[in-house]
């Protein structure tokens, strides 16, 4: 379903050359077509619809944070085109009952492609696989398998996943984090932690269950996804696991490249978030890393929580922060303003590469006629004050409160229906 | 060393606040000495003899006050008069208008108080709140026999009913002028200066 | 404005001093036979704790009605596993009951310090202790007792012994010893030391007795029987032999030193009783000052017009 043709005038695609873009009948055309609405774009960067391989959308079980169709209204105002949704709901997603559930209601809503995630244990309880092959064959068509909100830590157990998923093409994508060492654990490890009296959660705990994935990666042939990697000592290891050719992928979070723990100074939990906040050493690393390509893909680990799940002492609040709404402003600031990233390497990272670990069709592909029209056009010369109560998302979570972000989306378009336009999202 | 003709830069270059302008001295050194003197031998004359007398001084001027009078009294009559401080601040009924204060040393003799006659000694009258609040300090301590209360200066405006026994000099001012007392103890000489304040100070 | 009392780390060294100084002029009023003073009538002080502490509680309850303030104890159930009521809640319930100051004793670290800037309440917020981060007035206590004791704290030499990763007390006597121009020596063993150790403004050792005979003061923290659970020392018997202050370790200090322990004491384990009970120990002085001290902090911090310490509060907190 698309709402009819389009003629973008005067973007720069991909921060290069400005041409005209044309859409017709969901695709991109090589002429104007009949009775095209114009969106004029000068001075605007065209990039593919982003992709985010990590996304809680909250539904089924927590409606009150977010649902499929108010974090998906967010995705596109954030210029997503695709979303993979987290299976950690309750129930969980761990059968084809649930994933299927999930797809439909990503379908209806309408504002990008809701592409879920299956569990890699029943319930992510880390004792049993799940049925990731009814999942693969669902209507949902499950490719990304993850237990993220815990970490997959008995090796045996990661090893048949790692296996079985190879007969449908799938990824394991690990949350690295040693449950042993991380108990109770509050914040990152260091010199903040031992001045606040908040235990700590030690990088050590996220690189040792790196580095003995990416050995099983390997030793499995299979691909092995590594979610939100935040320690130098995580890009060591990924650096070192690609340089020997082992199918290892990562992504960074748009929070990991900008805030430290310095922030939980004021024990305000909206920094609270799994894997913390760590050192400003870290953030240069992973910024590093995400420049030269050794961290493939930027997902936002987009965690929504209720109020009261965050108006509390930092001990008892939940760990999470909103991400899809600020995730290309944070990632403009960070690094292209940087001059790390130019915007075709913004498209890489924040879309091509994303569909290609997620194995999503029709997403990530290049701004050429006969290609799906997903797009995204944003406005690089714009700022913004980023306020919680203007955001989409049911809630309130973004640790960027109050900060002047550069960068704002005017117009996102899905196989060629604009669901944001003018910065405003468009509700059918 | 200070005469009558004082150097007013001298004098007004250790302000206790920046409101006050320059200050002239009402009272020079040998003034001020006469007038403890005087206060001596007055109390020595009223109390027929103070024997059982206490003197407690209210810090800061207060006490150094005290311990003179103490002095004096023993010079003049050989009598070694317990002597000892009072502070007030926890008492006073203006603490909620100026930020918490430091408090000073209340040192109660030996000999303690009940029974006494206690006179409370301090540099200026004025309101006579200090001096209320000391009353009630000194309920919470004991049962004087009596209370009486010397001052070096008295300037007038009270705002309870309370009297100076002994007053050192009269000083009728307007509200709005300043009296400040120097002693050689904290100030580095003695002196009783008169100003004018600039509003908002007190 | 109100400020409040969260952290030493907080506290000038003029504002340290002018604690303890005017903790020493109240602690006369205990020889006085009307041990009461107006300064704090008709305020409000409420002792919030969500953890258990009577002896904390009353030495906050008998300093705050020494100074004439009307106290309410609120005692509320609660931790991380069983939540309870939120502290939001408690604390807006407070607001409505016009509390002037809050002393909250809470079992999270930054306990206090939420509840002094998230805009919930109005009142000065004195820690009493929250998690294992920081407990202020311990540390102004123990202070004063080594200044009473040795005189200035300038260039003292001070140990803290025992589980220092779990200790807010170590955490505030740090800080304040720090400020007050005292050298501290942390001793634990390695798995007790925080992270990051060398960081801080003292210097620390793995070993108790090489370091005794220099010191003029030695704090002995309390070490709880479940770190032995957690593997954090092997056995109380080990922890005993190489860090307990017993009969044999006292005679290595230097004549002239003390002994503290913020209580409650593990007779046995960190302390011998025999060293508990000797006249080196100050145990028994820190309750007593623990009352002036606190005296000292209420009024410095409710008395005036505005307080005379403590850290902003912070306007437009969520």
């Amino acid at each position: 379903m698309n709402d009819g043709n389009w003629t973008i005038r005067g973007a720069r695609i991909l921060g290069g050359d400005v041409r005209d873009l044309h859409v017709s009948d969901g695709v991109f055309a090589a002429e104007a077509p009949a009775g095209a609405r114009v969106v004029e774009a000068d001075g605007l960067i065209a990039l593919p619809g982003l992709v985010d391989l990590h996304t809680h959308l909250r539904e089924p079980g927590r409606e009150d944070a977010e649902t499929v169709a108010t974090g998906s209204r967010a995705a596109a105002a954030g210029g997503y085109t695709a979303v993979h949704a987290m299976a950690n709901t309750d129930p969980v997603a761990d059968t084809a009952g649930v994933v299927e559930q999930v797809w439909r209601l990503g379908r209806e809503a309408g504002y990008c492609d809701v592409q879920p995630v299956g569990a890699v244990t029943v319930g992510i309880a880390g004792e049993r696989l799940a049925e990731l092959g009814a999942m693969a064959d669902s209507a949902a068509r499950v490719r990304v398998f993850s237990d993220d909100g815990h970490c997959v830590s008995d090796a045996a157990l990661m090893r048949r996943a790692l296996e079985y998923v190879k007969a449908f093409g799938g990824v394991v994508a690990q949350h690295a984090q040693e449950p042993r060492l991380t108990e109770g654990a509050q914040m990152n490890e260091g010199e903040v932690s031992s001045v606040l009296g908040l235990r700590g959660w030690p990088a050590v705990a996220e690189e040792a269950i790196i580095a003995r994935d990416v050995l099983l990666a390997a030793h499995t042939g299979s691909r092995l996804h590594v979610c939100h990697l935040s320690t130098a000592g995580s890009v060591e290891l990924v650096r070192w696991a690609k340089s020997k050719g082992f199918p290892v992928t990562a992504e960074v979070t748009p929070h990991h490249l900008l805030l430290t723990d310095d922030l939980v100074r004021g024990y305000d939990p909206v920094y609270k978030v799994n894997p913390p906040l760590r050192t400003q050493a870290d953030v240069e690393a992973v910024r590093q890393g995400l420049a030269d390509g050794t961290i493939d893909v930027v997902a936002t680990d987009h965690a929504p929580h209720p109020v009261e799940a965050k108006d509390c002492e930092w001990a008892v609040a939940a760990m999470g922060m909103l991400g899809l709404e600020t995730a290309l402003s944070v990632v403009q600031h960070t690094m292209v303003d940087t001059g790390l990233l130019d915007w075709s390497g913004v498209a890489d990272r924040m879309s091509v590469r994303a569909a290609q670990i997620g194995s999503l069709d029709g997403h990530g592909r290049p701004l050429e006629p006969g290609e799906p029209a997903n797009l995204v056009l944003l406005d690089p010369a714009a700022s913004r004050v980023i306020e919680p109560g203007a955001l989409h998302s049911r809630s309130r979570n973004t640790p960027f409160a109050g900060l002047k972000l550069p960068g704002a989306v005017h117009a996102t378009f899905l196989r060629g229906t604009a669901t944001v336009l003018d910065g405003k999202v468009i509700d059918r | 060393m200070t005469d009558g003709t004082e150097d007013l830069a001298v004098l007004s270059a250790a302000p206790e606040s920046a409101a006050e302008q320059a200050m002239r001295a009402v009272l020079d050194a040998s003034a001020v000495q006469r007038a403890l003197t005087r206060i001596a031998h007055e109390i020595l004359e009223r109390t027929q003899g103070a024997d059982d007398a206490v003197l407690l001084g209210i810090p800061t001027r207060g006490a150094h006050l005290a311990s003179r009078l103490g002095r004096q009294i023993a010079a003049v009559e050989g009598l070694e008069l317990p002597v000892g401080t009072l502070d007030v601040t926890m008492y006073r009924d203006d603490l909620r208008l100026k930020p918490a204060r430091a408090l000073g040393r209340t040192e109660i003799p030996g000999g303690g108080v009940d029974g006494k006659l206690v006179v409370l000694v301090d540099d200026v009258l004025f309101s006579g709140r200090t001096i209320r609040a000391a009353l009630d300090a000194l309920g919470d301590i004991g049962r004087p026999r009596a209370v009486q209360l010397a001052v070096l200066v008295d300037r007038g405006h009270r705002e309870l009913p309370i009297r100076a026994d002994y007053v050192g000099k009269n000083l009728p001012t307007a509200q709005r002028e300043t009296v400040q007392v120097r002693l050689a103890e904290t100030d580095g000489q003695d002196a009783v200066l008169l100003g004018v304040k600039k509003a908002g100070s007190r | 404005m109100k400020r409040h009392l969260l952290s030493t780390a907080d506290l000038s060294a003029d504002d340290a001093t002018l604690i303890l100084d005017t903790a020493a002029e109240l602690a006369r009023i205990a020889d006085r036979p009307i041990k009461k003073l107006p300064t704090l009538r008709g305020r409000t002080v409420v002792n919030l704790f969500f953890e258990d502490s009577t002896r904390t509680r009353i030495s906050f309850e008998t300093a705050a009605k020494r100074l004439s303030a009307d106290v309410i104890n609120f005692s509320a159930k609660g931790s991380s596993v069983s939540k309870g009521e939120s502290l939001k809640d408690t604390a807006l319930t407070l607001e409505a009951m016009g509390a002037d100051a809050v002393v909250v004793r809470h079992w999270a670290s930054g306990g206090a310090y939420r509840l002094a800037h998230a805009g919930w309440i109005r009142s000065a917020v004195v820690n009493a202790g929250d998690g294992t981060h920081e407990h202020p007035t311990q540390a102004l206590l123990d202070a004063y007792t080594l200044r009473s004791r040795l005189g200035s704290l300038e260039g003292r030499r001070v140990g803290i012994v025992g589980d220092v990763l779990h200790s807010r007390v170590a955490r505030s006597n740090v800080h304040l010893l720090a400020t007050l121009g005292a050298e501290v020596t942390l001793v634990a063993p390695p798995t007790l030391m925080p992270f990051a150790v060398d960081t801080w403004p003292c210097s620390y050792s793995y070993e108790l007795d090489p370091v005794l005979p220099k010191l003029d003061a030695v704090m002995m923290l309390r070490v709880q029987r479940e770190r032995m659970d957690q593997a954090f020392f092997p056995t109380e018997r080990e922890y005993s032999r190489r860090y307990g202050l017993h009969a044999k370790r006292m005679a290595a200090l230097p004549e002239h030193a003390v002994v503290m322990h913020p209580g409650p004491m593990n007779r046995g384990l960190e302390i011998s009783a025999e060293v508990a009970d000797s006249t080196r120990s100050t145990i028994t002085e820190q309750v007593t000052n623990g009352v002036s001290v606190r005296m000292a902090v209420l009024y410095l911090l409710l008395g005036g017009s505005e307080p005379a310490i403590g850290t902003e509060n912070e306007e437009g907190a969520k």
